[in-house]
Protein backbone atom coordinates (compact mmCIF):
# COMPACT_ATOMS: atom_id res chain seq x y z
CA UNK A 1 0.00 0.00 0.00
CA UNK A 2 1.42 3.33 -1.15
CA UNK A 3 0.05 6.87 0.86
CA UNK A 4 0.45 9.91 -1.41
CA UNK A 5 0.72 12.82 0.60
CA UNK A 6 -1.63 15.12 -0.27
CA UNK A 7 -0.37 18.42 1.33
CA UNK A 8 -1.77 20.76 -1.52
CA UNK A 9 1.11 20.63 -4.38
CA UNK A 10 1.81 18.11 -6.87
CA UNK A 11 -0.10 15.59 -9.10
CA UNK A 12 -1.93 13.81 -6.83
CA UNK A 13 -4.80 13.09 -9.56
CA UNK A 14 -2.80 11.95 -12.15
CA UNK A 15 -0.19 9.39 -10.14
CA UNK A 16 -3.18 8.27 -8.40
CA UNK A 17 -5.19 7.17 -11.49
CA UNK A 18 -1.94 5.34 -13.00
CA UNK A 19 -2.09 3.43 -9.77
CA UNK A 20 -5.33 2.38 -10.11
CA UNK A 21 -4.94 1.26 -13.83
CA UNK A 22 -1.81 -0.69 -12.54
CA UNK A 23 -4.18 -2.35 -10.08
CA UNK A 24 -2.01 -1.44 -6.84
CA UNK A 25 -3.29 -0.88 -3.89
CA UNK A 26 -3.19 3.37 -2.69
CA UNK A 27 -4.51 5.70 -0.21
CA UNK A 28 -4.22 9.43 -0.14
CA UNK A 29 -3.30 10.96 3.45
CA UNK A 30 -4.75 14.24 4.02
CA UNK A 31 -4.03 14.61 7.53
CA UNK A 32 -0.11 13.89 9.11
CA UNK A 33 -2.31 11.46 11.05
CA UNK A 34 -2.97 9.49 7.67
CA UNK A 35 0.68 9.05 7.51
CA UNK A 36 1.76 6.94 10.68
CA UNK A 37 2.17 3.62 9.88
CA UNK A 38 2.67 3.50 6.45
CA UNK A 39 4.41 1.04 4.09
CA UNK A 40 5.45 3.29 1.21
CA UNK A 41 5.06 7.58 1.03
CA UNK A 42 4.82 9.38 -2.26
CA UNK A 43 5.58 13.22 -1.96
CA UNK A 44 4.65 14.75 -5.23
CA UNK A 45 5.50 18.56 -5.81
CA UNK A 46 4.74 21.65 -7.98
CA UNK A 47 5.68 24.80 -7.35
CA UNK A 48 8.27 26.77 -5.25
CA UNK A 49 10.53 25.52 -2.75
CA UNK A 50 9.54 27.64 0.12
CA UNK A 51 6.06 27.53 -1.00
CA UNK A 52 6.07 23.56 -0.83
CA UNK A 53 8.23 23.87 2.41
CA UNK A 54 5.61 25.95 4.10
CA UNK A 55 2.69 23.98 3.18
CA UNK A 56 4.80 20.63 4.81
CA UNK A 57 5.09 22.50 8.25
CA UNK A 58 2.14 24.49 7.99
CA UNK A 59 -0.10 21.33 7.69
CA UNK A 60 2.10 19.35 10.43
CA UNK A 61 3.45 16.66 7.50
CA UNK A 62 6.82 17.59 8.20
CA UNK A 63 7.03 16.12 12.35
CA UNK A 64 5.45 12.91 10.98
CA UNK A 65 7.61 12.68 7.62
CA UNK A 66 10.57 13.14 10.21
CA UNK A 67 9.05 10.01 12.27
CA UNK A 68 9.08 7.64 9.21
CA UNK A 69 10.95 8.09 7.15
CA UNK A 70 14.14 8.61 9.56
CA UNK A 71 13.45 6.56 12.13
CA UNK A 72 11.38 3.95 11.04
CA UNK A 73 12.87 4.17 7.34
CA UNK A 74 9.51 3.85 5.65
CA UNK A 75 10.47 4.14 1.73
CA UNK A 76 9.87 7.32 0.31
CA UNK A 77 9.51 8.67 -3.53
CA UNK A 78 9.54 12.44 -3.69
CA UNK A 79 8.92 14.14 -7.58
CA UNK A 80 10.09 17.30 -8.96
CA UNK A 81 10.02 19.54 -6.21
CA UNK A 82 9.03 16.89 -3.80
CA UNK A 83 12.30 15.79 -4.34
CA UNK A 84 14.44 19.11 -3.97
CA UNK A 85 13.03 19.82 -0.41
CA UNK A 86 14.41 15.98 0.29
CA UNK A 87 17.80 18.51 0.39
CA UNK A 88 19.06 20.62 2.82
CA UNK A 89 18.24 23.82 1.23
CA UNK A 90 17.73 25.76 -1.84
CA UNK A 91 18.82 28.98 -3.71
CA UNK A 92 15.21 29.54 -4.99
CA UNK A 93 13.99 29.75 -0.94
CA UNK A 94 14.98 30.56 1.86
CA UNK A 95 13.34 28.00 4.35
CA UNK A 96 15.56 25.43 5.34
CA UNK A 97 14.59 21.58 3.45
CA UNK A 98 13.71 18.09 4.90
CA UNK A 99 17.45 17.01 5.17
CA UNK A 100 16.95 13.70 4.60
CA UNK A 101 19.77 13.43 1.35
CA UNK A 102 22.78 15.99 1.51
CA UNK A 103 22.17 18.24 -0.89
CA UNK A 104 21.62 22.03 -1.59
CA UNK A 105 19.37 23.16 -4.82
CA UNK A 106 20.79 25.23 -7.44
CA UNK A 107 19.87 27.65 -10.08
CA UNK A 108 21.10 26.24 -13.62
CA UNK A 109 23.90 28.12 -14.84
CA UNK A 110 22.73 29.48 -17.50
CA UNK A 111 26.33 30.58 -19.30
CA UNK A 112 26.73 26.85 -19.60
CA UNK A 113 23.67 26.51 -22.07
CA UNK A 114 24.83 26.73 -25.12
CA UNK A 115 22.78 28.49 -27.75
CA UNK A 116 18.70 28.69 -26.90
CA UNK A 117 16.31 28.43 -25.08
CA UNK A 118 18.33 28.59 -21.81
CA UNK A 119 15.97 28.39 -18.57
CA UNK A 120 13.47 26.16 -17.75
CA UNK A 121 14.57 22.89 -18.82
CA UNK A 122 11.36 21.87 -19.89
CA UNK A 123 10.94 18.89 -22.41
CA UNK A 124 12.29 15.05 -22.55
CA UNK A 125 15.36 14.27 -21.92
CA UNK A 126 17.71 11.17 -21.80
CA UNK A 127 18.75 9.40 -18.21
CA UNK A 128 22.22 7.80 -17.86
CA UNK A 129 22.38 5.42 -14.92
CA UNK A 130 25.16 5.64 -12.49
CA UNK A 131 24.29 2.70 -9.98
CA UNK A 132 21.93 0.16 -10.35
CA UNK A 133 18.93 0.31 -8.72
CA UNK A 134 15.82 -1.48 -9.09
CA UNK A 135 14.00 1.64 -9.59
CA UNK A 136 15.01 2.10 -12.74
CA UNK A 137 14.00 -1.75 -13.87
CA UNK A 138 13.05 -2.06 -17.51
CA UNK A 139 13.22 2.07 -18.38
CA UNK A 140 14.08 3.23 -21.99
CA UNK A 141 17.12 5.38 -20.82
CA UNK A 142 17.15 6.66 -24.26
CA UNK A 143 13.16 7.89 -24.09
CA UNK A 144 13.98 9.54 -20.57
CA UNK A 145 11.53 11.43 -18.53
CA UNK A 146 9.55 14.78 -19.20
CA UNK A 147 11.30 17.84 -17.48
CA UNK A 148 10.05 20.61 -16.17
CA UNK A 149 12.47 23.14 -13.54
CA UNK A 150 15.00 25.96 -13.21
CA UNK A 151 17.03 24.32 -10.39
CA UNK A 152 18.41 20.88 -9.66
CA UNK A 153 19.60 19.01 -7.11
CA UNK A 154 23.47 19.48 -5.96
CA UNK A 155 23.98 16.12 -4.55
CA UNK A 156 26.96 16.67 -1.84
CA UNK A 157 27.51 12.80 -1.49
CA UNK A 158 28.15 11.69 -4.88
CA UNK A 159 27.27 7.78 -4.09
CA UNK A 160 23.69 9.49 -3.44
CA UNK A 161 23.14 9.87 -6.80
CA UNK A 162 21.49 7.10 -9.35
CA UNK A 163 20.88 8.93 -12.71
CA UNK A 164 22.41 12.03 -14.38
CA UNK A 165 20.46 14.50 -17.30
CA UNK A 166 22.76 16.81 -19.02
CA UNK A 167 21.64 20.03 -19.27
CA UNK A 168 24.38 23.04 -19.62
CA UNK A 169 25.74 20.67 -16.96
CA UNK A 170 25.46 16.88 -15.61
CA UNK A 171 23.05 17.05 -12.97
CA UNK A 172 21.50 14.50 -10.54
CA UNK A 173 18.02 13.51 -12.08
CA UNK A 174 17.20 10.23 -9.50
CA UNK A 175 19.11 10.15 -6.31
CA UNK A 176 18.73 7.72 -3.50
CA UNK A 177 20.14 7.46 0.01
CA UNK A 178 18.77 3.92 1.74
CA UNK A 179 14.91 4.17 1.80
CA UNK A 180 14.76 7.97 0.26
CA UNK A 181 14.43 8.31 -3.75
CA UNK A 182 13.81 11.61 -5.61
CA UNK A 183 13.14 12.43 -9.14
CA UNK A 184 13.22 15.66 -10.55
CA UNK A 185 11.30 14.37 -13.47
CA UNK A 186 7.55 13.90 -13.71
CA UNK A 187 6.91 10.44 -13.77
CA UNK A 188 3.24 10.69 -13.91
CA UNK A 189 3.40 12.81 -16.74
CA UNK A 190 6.53 10.14 -19.03
CA UNK A 191 4.14 7.63 -20.87
CA UNK A 192 5.62 4.30 -20.22
CA UNK A 193 8.62 4.73 -18.59
CA UNK A 194 6.69 6.56 -15.63
CA UNK A 195 4.01 3.81 -15.43
CA UNK A 196 7.14 1.49 -14.87
CA UNK A 197 9.20 3.76 -12.59
CA UNK A 198 5.92 3.94 -10.42
CA UNK A 199 5.38 0.34 -10.66
CA UNK A 200 8.90 -0.54 -9.51
CA UNK A 201 8.79 1.87 -6.82
CA UNK A 202 5.71 0.08 -5.56
CA UNK A 203 7.49 -3.50 -6.34
CA UNK A 204 10.50 -2.29 -3.87
CA UNK B 1 20.28 15.34 -24.77
CA UNK B 2 16.71 17.59 -24.46
CA UNK B 3 14.74 17.10 -27.47
CA UNK B 4 12.18 18.96 -29.44
CA UNK B 5 8.74 18.51 -28.44
CA UNK B 6 6.06 17.69 -31.39
CA UNK B 7 3.05 18.94 -29.90
CA UNK B 8 -0.69 18.60 -30.81
CA UNK B 9 -2.88 21.53 -29.87
CA UNK B 10 -6.52 21.11 -29.05
CA UNK B 11 -8.89 23.33 -29.12
CA UNK B 12 -12.55 23.16 -27.55
CA UNK B 13 -15.46 24.98 -28.48
CA UNK B 14 -19.15 24.36 -26.62
CA UNK B 15 -17.49 20.76 -24.81
CA UNK B 16 -16.25 19.73 -28.16
CA UNK B 17 -12.89 19.48 -29.85
CA UNK B 18 -12.87 21.93 -32.82
CA UNK B 19 -10.25 22.94 -35.60
CA UNK B 20 -10.12 26.37 -37.16
CA UNK B 21 -8.99 28.63 -39.94
CA UNK B 22 -7.93 31.77 -40.02
CA UNK B 23 -9.50 31.33 -36.08
CA UNK B 24 -12.83 30.89 -37.95
CA UNK B 25 -15.41 28.76 -39.14
CA UNK B 26 -14.63 25.62 -36.12
CA UNK B 27 -14.78 22.65 -37.55
CA UNK B 28 -16.10 19.97 -34.84
CA UNK B 29 -13.25 17.15 -35.11
CA UNK B 30 -14.40 14.83 -31.88
CA UNK B 31 -14.66 14.47 -27.81
CA UNK B 32 -11.66 16.25 -25.71
CA UNK B 33 -11.14 12.99 -23.37
CA UNK B 34 -11.65 10.40 -25.94
CA UNK B 35 -8.62 12.59 -28.09
CA UNK B 36 -6.49 12.47 -24.60
CA UNK B 37 -6.60 8.79 -24.53
CA UNK B 38 -5.88 8.21 -27.99
CA UNK B 39 -2.82 10.66 -27.69
CA UNK B 40 -1.65 8.71 -24.16
CA UNK B 41 -1.71 5.44 -26.72
CA UNK B 42 0.54 7.06 -29.25
CA UNK B 43 2.50 8.49 -26.24
CA UNK B 44 2.50 12.11 -27.28
CA UNK B 45 5.37 14.82 -25.84
CA UNK B 46 2.63 17.10 -24.23
CA UNK B 47 -0.43 18.12 -25.22
CA UNK B 48 -1.95 21.91 -25.50
CA UNK B 49 -5.70 22.35 -24.66
CA UNK B 50 -7.26 25.77 -25.52
CA UNK B 51 -10.53 26.46 -24.50
CA UNK B 52 -11.81 29.24 -27.10
CA UNK B 53 -14.87 30.62 -25.79
CA UNK B 54 -14.11 31.09 -21.46
CA UNK B 55 -12.32 34.84 -22.26
CA UNK B 56 -14.83 35.43 -24.93
CA UNK B 57 -17.73 34.63 -22.97
CA UNK B 58 -16.03 36.29 -19.87
CA UNK B 59 -15.97 33.11 -17.55
CA UNK B 60 -13.38 31.59 -15.87
CA UNK B 61 -11.88 27.76 -17.06
CA UNK B 62 -14.40 25.55 -16.37
CA UNK B 63 -12.32 23.40 -13.85
CA UNK B 64 -14.30 20.07 -13.73
CA UNK B 65 -13.50 19.60 -17.56
CA UNK B 66 -9.35 20.25 -16.70
CA UNK B 67 -9.54 17.82 -13.84
CA UNK B 68 -10.90 15.05 -15.98
CA UNK B 69 -8.49 15.80 -18.83
CA UNK B 70 -5.84 16.26 -16.15
CA UNK B 71 -6.78 12.50 -14.37
CA UNK B 72 -6.57 10.66 -18.21
CA UNK B 73 -3.56 12.88 -19.19
CA UNK B 74 -0.13 10.35 -19.04
CA UNK B 75 1.26 13.37 -21.01
CA UNK B 76 2.54 17.04 -19.73
CA UNK B 77 -0.35 18.91 -20.20
CA UNK B 78 -0.64 23.01 -20.89
CA UNK B 79 -4.07 23.97 -20.54
CA UNK B 80 -5.72 28.07 -21.55
CA UNK B 81 -8.77 29.99 -21.40
CA UNK B 82 -9.97 32.00 -19.43
CA UNK B 83 -7.60 32.17 -16.26
CA UNK B 84 -7.63 36.22 -15.33
CA UNK B 85 -6.00 35.08 -11.22
CA UNK B 86 -3.44 33.76 -9.35
CA UNK B 87 -6.21 31.56 -7.85
CA UNK B 88 -7.24 30.06 -11.14
CA UNK B 89 -3.59 29.71 -11.66
CA UNK B 90 -3.27 27.45 -8.44
CA UNK B 91 -5.81 25.81 -8.59
CA UNK B 92 -5.51 24.29 -12.09
CA UNK B 93 -2.01 23.40 -11.22
CA UNK B 94 -3.40 21.49 -8.51
CA UNK B 95 -5.78 19.27 -10.65
CA UNK B 96 -2.52 17.99 -12.43
CA UNK B 97 -2.19 20.56 -15.45
CA UNK B 98 1.83 21.18 -15.54
CA UNK B 99 1.62 24.04 -17.43
CA UNK B 100 -0.61 27.09 -17.84
CA UNK B 101 -1.24 29.10 -20.82
CA UNK B 102 -2.29 33.33 -20.55
CA UNK B 103 -3.26 34.90 -24.13
CA UNK B 104 -5.22 38.07 -22.99
CA UNK B 105 -4.94 38.91 -19.79
CA UNK B 106 -1.10 38.74 -20.07
CA UNK B 107 -0.96 41.23 -22.42
CA UNK B 108 -3.46 43.65 -20.57
CA UNK B 109 -1.62 42.92 -17.31
CA UNK B 110 1.88 41.86 -17.32
CA UNK B 111 2.18 42.24 -13.51
CA UNK B 112 -0.88 39.20 -13.00
CA UNK B 113 2.28 36.90 -14.95
CA UNK B 114 4.85 37.75 -11.91
CA UNK B 115 2.42 37.20 -9.76
CA UNK B 116 1.31 33.58 -11.10
CA UNK B 117 4.58 32.70 -11.59
CA UNK B 118 5.41 33.62 -7.52
CA UNK B 119 2.36 31.19 -6.99
CA UNK B 120 2.74 28.04 -9.21
CA UNK B 121 6.54 28.50 -10.36
CA UNK B 122 7.85 30.89 -13.72
CA UNK B 123 8.15 27.05 -15.33
CA UNK B 124 4.64 26.59 -15.45
CA UNK B 125 3.45 30.20 -17.14
CA UNK B 126 3.00 30.08 -20.41
CA UNK B 127 2.21 32.91 -22.68
CA UNK B 128 0.55 32.23 -25.84
CA UNK B 129 0.96 35.23 -28.56
CA UNK B 130 -2.03 34.82 -31.07
CA UNK B 131 -0.44 37.31 -34.34
CA UNK B 132 -1.60 38.82 -37.32
CA UNK B 133 -0.35 40.74 -40.26
CA UNK B 134 -1.83 44.45 -40.41
CA UNK B 135 -1.49 47.37 -42.80
CA UNK B 136 -0.45 48.73 -45.45
CA UNK B 137 3.23 47.03 -44.18
CA UNK B 138 2.30 44.16 -43.20
CA UNK B 139 3.02 44.54 -39.80
CA UNK B 140 3.19 41.69 -37.11
CA UNK B 141 0.00 42.64 -34.48
CA UNK B 142 -0.62 40.54 -31.61
CA UNK B 143 -4.46 40.03 -30.69
CA UNK B 144 -6.35 38.29 -28.45
CA UNK B 145 -10.40 37.39 -28.15
CA UNK B 146 -9.89 34.75 -30.73
CA UNK B 147 -8.20 36.90 -33.13
CA UNK B 148 -10.71 39.67 -32.91
CA UNK B 149 -9.04 42.53 -30.16
CA UNK B 150 -5.75 43.67 -31.48
CA UNK B 151 -3.42 44.58 -28.23
CA UNK B 152 -2.46 47.79 -29.58
CA UNK B 153 1.22 47.45 -28.42
CA UNK B 154 4.38 46.60 -30.50
CA UNK B 155 5.11 43.31 -30.69
CA UNK B 156 9.24 43.73 -29.85
CA UNK B 157 7.95 45.58 -26.95
CA UNK B 158 5.33 42.87 -25.54
CA UNK B 159 8.21 40.01 -26.33
CA UNK B 160 11.03 42.63 -24.20
CA UNK B 161 8.39 42.75 -21.23
CA UNK B 162 7.98 39.31 -21.16
CA UNK B 163 11.82 38.81 -21.19
CA UNK B 164 11.89 41.31 -18.00
CA UNK B 165 8.86 39.25 -16.37
CA UNK B 166 10.63 36.01 -17.20
CA UNK B 167 7.92 33.09 -18.19
CA UNK B 168 8.50 29.88 -19.21
CA UNK B 169 7.83 29.20 -22.39
CA UNK B 170 6.23 31.21 -25.26
CA UNK B 171 3.93 30.08 -28.03
CA UNK B 172 3.90 31.82 -31.16
CA UNK B 173 0.78 31.89 -33.18
CA UNK B 174 0.62 32.59 -36.47
CA UNK B 175 -3.33 33.68 -36.69
CA UNK B 176 -3.17 34.16 -41.18
CA UNK B 177 -1.69 30.55 -41.00
CA UNK B 178 -4.36 28.96 -38.83
CA UNK B 179 -5.90 25.68 -40.19
CA UNK B 180 -4.07 26.64 -43.67
CA UNK B 181 -2.04 24.05 -43.78
CA UNK B 182 0.22 26.04 -45.66
CA UNK B 183 3.29 25.68 -43.80
CA UNK B 184 4.47 27.58 -40.67
CA UNK B 185 5.71 31.34 -40.09
CA UNK B 186 8.95 31.19 -39.89
CA UNK B 187 9.90 34.65 -40.03
CA UNK B 188 7.80 35.64 -37.52
CA UNK B 189 8.78 32.95 -35.57
CA UNK B 190 12.90 33.81 -36.13
CA UNK B 191 11.50 37.80 -35.21
CA UNK B 192 10.92 36.58 -31.69
CA UNK B 193 13.32 33.67 -31.36
CA UNK B 194 15.87 36.94 -31.35
CA UNK B 195 14.68 38.43 -28.91
CA UNK B 196 14.64 36.14 -26.37
CA UNK B 197 16.18 32.93 -24.91
CA UNK B 198 12.84 31.42 -23.32
CA UNK B 199 11.77 28.19 -24.67
CA UNK B 200 9.88 28.90 -27.54
CA UNK B 201 6.83 26.75 -29.57
CA UNK B 202 5.78 27.38 -32.81
CA UNK B 203 1.89 27.27 -34.05
CA UNK B 204 -0.21 27.84 -36.60
CA UNK B 205 0.16 26.54 -40.16
CA UNK B 206 1.43 23.42 -39.91
CA UNK B 207 1.48 21.37 -43.41
CA UNK B 208 2.92 17.91 -42.90
CA UNK B 209 5.29 15.87 -40.84
CA UNK B 210 8.20 17.52 -43.10
CA UNK B 211 7.48 20.83 -42.45
CA UNK B 212 7.77 19.82 -38.53
CA UNK B 213 11.18 18.09 -39.47
CA UNK B 214 12.21 21.56 -41.34
CA UNK B 215 11.23 23.48 -37.93
CA UNK B 216 13.34 20.91 -35.77
CA UNK B 217 15.92 21.12 -38.00
CA UNK B 218 16.40 24.80 -37.78
CA UNK B 219 15.32 25.58 -34.02
CA UNK B 220 15.92 22.83 -32.05
CA UNK B 221 15.31 22.69 -29.49
CA UNK B 222 11.63 23.80 -29.57
CA UNK B 223 8.12 22.95 -29.33
CA UNK B 224 6.45 22.41 -32.62
CA UNK B 225 2.91 22.53 -32.08
CA UNK B 226 0.09 22.15 -34.58
CA UNK B 227 -3.53 21.05 -35.06
CA UNK B 228 -4.80 20.25 -38.38
CA UNK B 229 -2.05 17.23 -39.45
CA UNK B 230 -3.14 15.58 -36.07
CA UNK B 231 -6.62 15.67 -36.77
CA UNK B 232 -7.48 15.35 -40.10
CA UNK B 233 -6.19 13.14 -42.75
CA UNK B 234 -6.23 12.95 -46.36
CA UNK B 235 -7.02 16.20 -48.38
CA UNK B 236 -10.70 15.63 -47.95
CA UNK B 237 -9.87 16.43 -44.43
CA UNK B 238 -11.19 13.28 -43.18
CA UNK B 239 -11.49 13.59 -39.15
CA UNK B 240 -8.48 11.10 -38.09
CA UNK B 241 -6.83 11.37 -34.94
CA UNK B 242 -2.87 10.56 -35.57
CA UNK B 243 0.70 11.54 -34.62
CA UNK B 244 3.88 9.94 -36.05
CA UNK B 245 5.26 6.85 -34.19
CA UNK B 246 8.50 6.76 -32.01
CA UNK B 247 10.55 5.60 -35.10
CA UNK B 248 9.61 8.38 -37.14
CA UNK B 249 9.87 10.94 -34.48
CA UNK B 250 13.27 9.53 -33.63
CA UNK B 251 14.82 10.19 -36.83
CA UNK B 252 13.84 14.08 -36.72
CA UNK B 253 14.14 14.84 -32.65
Amino acid sequence: MITIINYGSGNINAISNIYEKLNIGFRIANTPKEVLGAEKLFLPGVGAFDETMLLLINKGFKEVLDEEVLKNKVPILGICVGMQVLGNSSEEGELPGLGYINGVVKKFDESLIKGKPKLPHMGWNTIQEKSKTSLLNGIDLEIGFYFLHSYYFGCLNISDVVATTQYGQEFASVVCNSNIYGVQFHPEKSHSNGVNLLKNFANL
Amino acid sequence: MLRSRITPCLLVHRKGLVKTVEFKEPKYVGDPLNAVKIFNEKEVDELIILDIDATIEGRGPDFNFIKNIAIESRMPLCYGGGITTVEQAKKIISLGVEKIAISSAATENPQLLVEIGNAVGVQSVVVVLDVKKKGLFKNYEVFTHNGKRPVGKKLTDIVSTLNNIGVGEIVINSIDEDGKMNGYDFKLFEMIRELTSCPLTILGGASSFENIKEAIKRYKPLGVAAGSIFVFKGKYKAVLINYPDRIARNEIY
